[in-house]
């Protein structure tokens, strides 16, 4: 620790802090562009210059080391007039076009100048212009007013991990380009609108919308993929405009994924905002009633083991306890959560979850990654496996890849195969790669879906955990076991036991006609055309997507945005949302519409509030009591999933998902999704155009 | 003595000729009413009357949509939305002032970073529904043709004290 003394503050910094720091330790507001608290130091906006006592010029306190003793001044004559002065020349260029600016209102150059900027302006010459470049249809650009602060350069490089920006020519020349004219290709590249502190890049979805002042901020957790970064819904009457990330270091620090940004839009397009009855082949709008009543008649006699429910990927924790009850008052063990099929252990949580946590990753020193394709299931946690990469530098974070041998992690992964055959090479001993595995003190194993979608995925499951065990993986000290999940709503799922219950059927069980009564809880991710020609389906959801033109009866549900919910994260982190908007029509919290539908049957759910719903979620797994936090601890207990280790077909992993743009209702409503879809996974049909 | 001369006075009616000679200055003198409607009064080039939204002399409509207005607006009645046109530039896709609420405290107009919102001299726009004083971005953008050469020379004169 050093001592420092800024404007007669004594404060304590770790030894190699920055000048920066100390001030911000002393509770100094410190004017930056350039500088980044999650980016390198760049140093080259000059904005945070500090006077130093007995140093001969002011300092640029972003990349000046403090040392013992060190004064340090904020609020002199001269550091007003260095500031004054920088902000003079970062003004010179840049245009006086802050009206039409999207960035108006929430821009620090605009900020800044206003609180450290003279009152007036003295260049009367003539401003630069340069011309605006490509970067995809999400991120829009105006590089006039780009001030060279090399934010969104450090961020391609160094978080997204697709160096694709960079910056030619140089003094009053300099421009930030892509060199060649093609769409960023990150999952990421959402962020860098919020990282430019002007508003040289700005959301092109989002272009002369609505300005920051006229937004209401709800908080709320993205659905899009399992991760559960923390965002701000931001609502102007009934519309969600955008989706910002809200900062929590924890999860998603302060990334969101693209998917989560711009996929809201999906939000206004086919939604299904009535009762729907089929009526002689044909959907007929009906009231709430109506629509009960012919559900309610066509279960008349129906017995509870020809009843099934299947839960979606974008459940709340809620509407899916509630969907368990109703089913468990109807006599029906029939419920799934896994549209996909997966298969897990659900005996112990540690079988199902991300155990070390997303910020556990940078303890760790070693990675094995099975059957995964992390950069598209869950971008903002491969985002912290490349952070993870970088401090390490050259060999010092060793990640092995297997599956997936085409995909471009963002990082350098060795691939050691392609199949679960590899997993039996690394136990035997005598892969180089095992060997880096026992080296490591805390090595990670991430299980993904493209291995437990499979058949033989308890097999694979029990020959990781084995794995993890025989290399450290687990253990007292340490948990580095990993399940990654894609679907937000299946670890809450799995904790409620959405699960087959004895004698039971899963949702392959489900289909051709193994049930006469389907109900699908905003359903939509497997193949509709199995279900059975005969079997009554009831289609709740928010979009009229593959589940609901098969539907029966669709009854209107509401979407993440419109509803008070609790998401479990992949690490097993229940986290809350609130309702932003009110649902559209005459759709309705689906919670309600359970218990609802739970009285016309005579099986009325012992709820009717959310706060005695919630009571009941934290009754029925105690996990749900703990809100936002969650529990780092190692393993005492050894004991690995049930599966036979050694029973794994050689068939390669296969990826989970071959369009990161397309995966939910949602996204395909969207036309924002379309088209990145469009450029970014079919690029042939554009160049056919 | 005091009631003798209050008496001598109300006999002679001297009170009632006072009055009468106040009116007779007053009808020489020039006229305090004007004959409104067929005459009005003068106008500063600060007076803040119906709103207009104006042109520029090509034919452009200057309103650029940054909703500076709207933000300063205290009784909040302007409502805007916008929207990228066709060539790209940000245009308002709806402009909309509720007159009923409009204090006519000029705030918008001053707001303005491209003189687009103005209130005029006109101040007879009173009609017979409400309704009809929710003016639309048709209706204010009418009002700035109509009142352009006017909206131009107020600007003009007012210009040297901004």
């Amino acid at each position: 620790m050093v001592k420092v003394t800024v404007d007669g503050i004594q404060v304590e910094v770790p030894n190699g802090s920055s000048a920066l720091q100390a001030c911000e330790a002393a509770g100094k507001e410190i004017p930056r562009f350039c500088f980044h608290e999650r980016l390198s130091v760049a140093g080259n906006c000059r904005m945070c210059l500090v006077q130093v006592v007995r140093a001969p010029k002011p300092v640029a306190s972003c990349g000046f080391p403090v040392a013992e003793g060190m004064e340090i001044l904020t609020d002199t004559e001269i550091v007003r007039k260095a500031r004054r002065a920088v902000m003079e020349f970062l003004l010179i260029n840049h245009p006086l076009d802050c009206p039409i600016c999207d960035q108006g209102g929430e821009c620090d150059l605009q900020d800044q100048a206003f609180g450290y900027g003279a009152d007036h302006s003295r260049y009367r010459e003539a401003k630069r212009a340069v011309t605006d470049k490509y970067l995809g249809p999400l991120v829009k650009t105006v590089m006039t007013r780009c001030i060279q602060c090399t934010r969104c350069v450090r961020f391609a490089t160094e978080i997204a991990g697709v160096p694709e920006l960079g910056a030619v020519s140089r003094g009053e020349n300099m421009e930030i380009t892509n060199y060649v004219e093609k769409a960023l290709t990150s999952e990421l590249s959402g962020n860098l609108i919020d990282i430019c502190p002007v508003g040289a890049l700005t959301s092109k979805p989002y272009a002369f919308t609505a300005r920051p002042w006229e937004l209401k901020k709800t908080d709320s957790i993205d659905v899009f993929d399992a991760v559960g970064t923390n965002t701000s819904l931001q609502v102007r009457g009934s519309a969600v405009l955008r989706i910002v990330p809200r900062v929590n270091d924890e999860v998603n620090e302060e990334w969101l994924a693209d998917k989560g940004r711009f996929a809201m839009d999906g939000l206004k397009h086919r939604r299904l905002d009535r009762p729907w009855v089929r009526v002689h082949g044909k959907l007929q709008p009906v009231s709430w009633q109506d629509a009960f009543v012919a559900i309610g008649r066509r279960l008349d006699g129906v017995p509870g083991e020809r009843i099934g429910a299947i839960a979606g990927d974008l459940c709340d924790a809620e509407s899916m306890l509630a969907l368990k009850d109703l089913m468990t008052a109807l006599g029906s063990s029939n419920i799934d959560c896994r549209q996909d099929g997966a298969q897990y252990d659900v005996s112990r949580r540690e079988f199902y979850t991300f155990g070390s946590g997303i910020a556990g990753i940078e303890d760790a020193d070693a990675l094995l990654i099975v059957g995964s394709v992390p950069r598209q299931e869950a971008p903002v946690l491969n985002a912290r496996i490349r952070k993870r990469f970088i401090a390490g530098g050259r060999g010092g974070f060793p990640i092995g890849m297997i599956g997936a041998p085409n995909a471009d992690p963002t990082y350098r992964a060795e691939i050691l195969g392609d199949g679960p055959a590899v997993l039996a090479e690394l136990r035997q001993g005598g892969h180089p790669f095992a060997d880096v595995l026992k080296a490591a003190k805390r090595p990670m194993i991430i299980v993904g879906h493209g291995a437990l979608v499979r058949e033989d995925a308890r097999a694979i499951l029990a020959a990781c955990w084995a794995l993890a065990t025989e290399v450290g993986a687990v253990g007292p000290e340490w948990n580095g076991f990993n399940v990654l999940h894609t679907a937000a709503s299946r670890v809450a799922g799995l904790d409620l036991g959405l699960l087959p219950g004895p004698g039971g059927r899963s949702v392959a069980g489900m289909m051709s006609g193994g049930v006469d009564v389907l109900w699908l809880l905003g359903a939509d991710e497997f193949h509709t055309a199995q279900i059975g020609a005969q079997t009554f389906v009831i289609y709740q959801g928010h979009h009229g997507d593959a589940a609901a033109a098969r539907a029966d009866v669709i009854l209107p549900g509401a979407s993440f945005a419109e509803k008070s919910g609790t998401y479990v994260n992949t690490e097993g982190r229940v986290q809350r949302s609130f309702r932003a908007v009110m649902p559209p029509g005459d759709a309705r919290e689906d919670w309600r519409i359970l218990r609802a539908f739970s009285e016309v049957v005579g099986k009325t759910l012992p709820y009717d509030t959310l706060e005695a719903l919630r009571d009941r979620l934290a009754a029925a797994n105690p996990v749900f009591r703990v809100i936002g936090g969650r529990d780092v601890s190692g393993i005492s207990d050894l004991a690995g999933p049930a599966g036979d280790p050694g029973a794994v077909s050689p068939a390669p992993f296969q990826p989970v998902i071959d369009d990161y743009y397309q995966t939910n209702p949602i996204c395909r409503a969207s036309p924002t999704m379309g088209e990145c879809s469009r450029i970014y996974v079919h690029p042939q049909t554009v160049a056919a155009e | 003595m005091g009631h003798l001369d209050r008496t001598v006075r109300s006999f002679l009616l001297a009170e009632l000729v006072a009055g009468m000679g106040a009116t007779l200055r007053a009808f020489f003198k020039p006229k305090a009413t004007i004959n409104y409607p067929y005459e009005k009064g003068p106008l500063s080039p600060r007076f803040r009357g119906e709103h207009a939204l104006r042109r520029y002399p090509n034919g452009e409509e200057r309103c650029i949509a940054c909703k500076l207005c709207e933000a300063t607006c205290p009784a909040e009645a302007i409502t805007i939305e916008s929207e990228p046109r066709d060539d790209g530039s940000r245009r308002t896709t709806r402009y909309d002032i509720d007159m009923t609420k409009c204090i006519y405290c000029g705030l918008c107009e001053e707001a303005c970073p491209v003189d687009a919102i103005v209130e005029g001299p006109n101040y007879e726009f009173a009609t017979e529904t409400r309704e009809e004083l929710m003016y639309n971005k048709d209706k204010l953008l009418a009002n700035g043709d109509r009142w352009e050469s006017v909206l131009a020379r107020r600007l003009e004169l007012d210009a040297p004290y901004r």
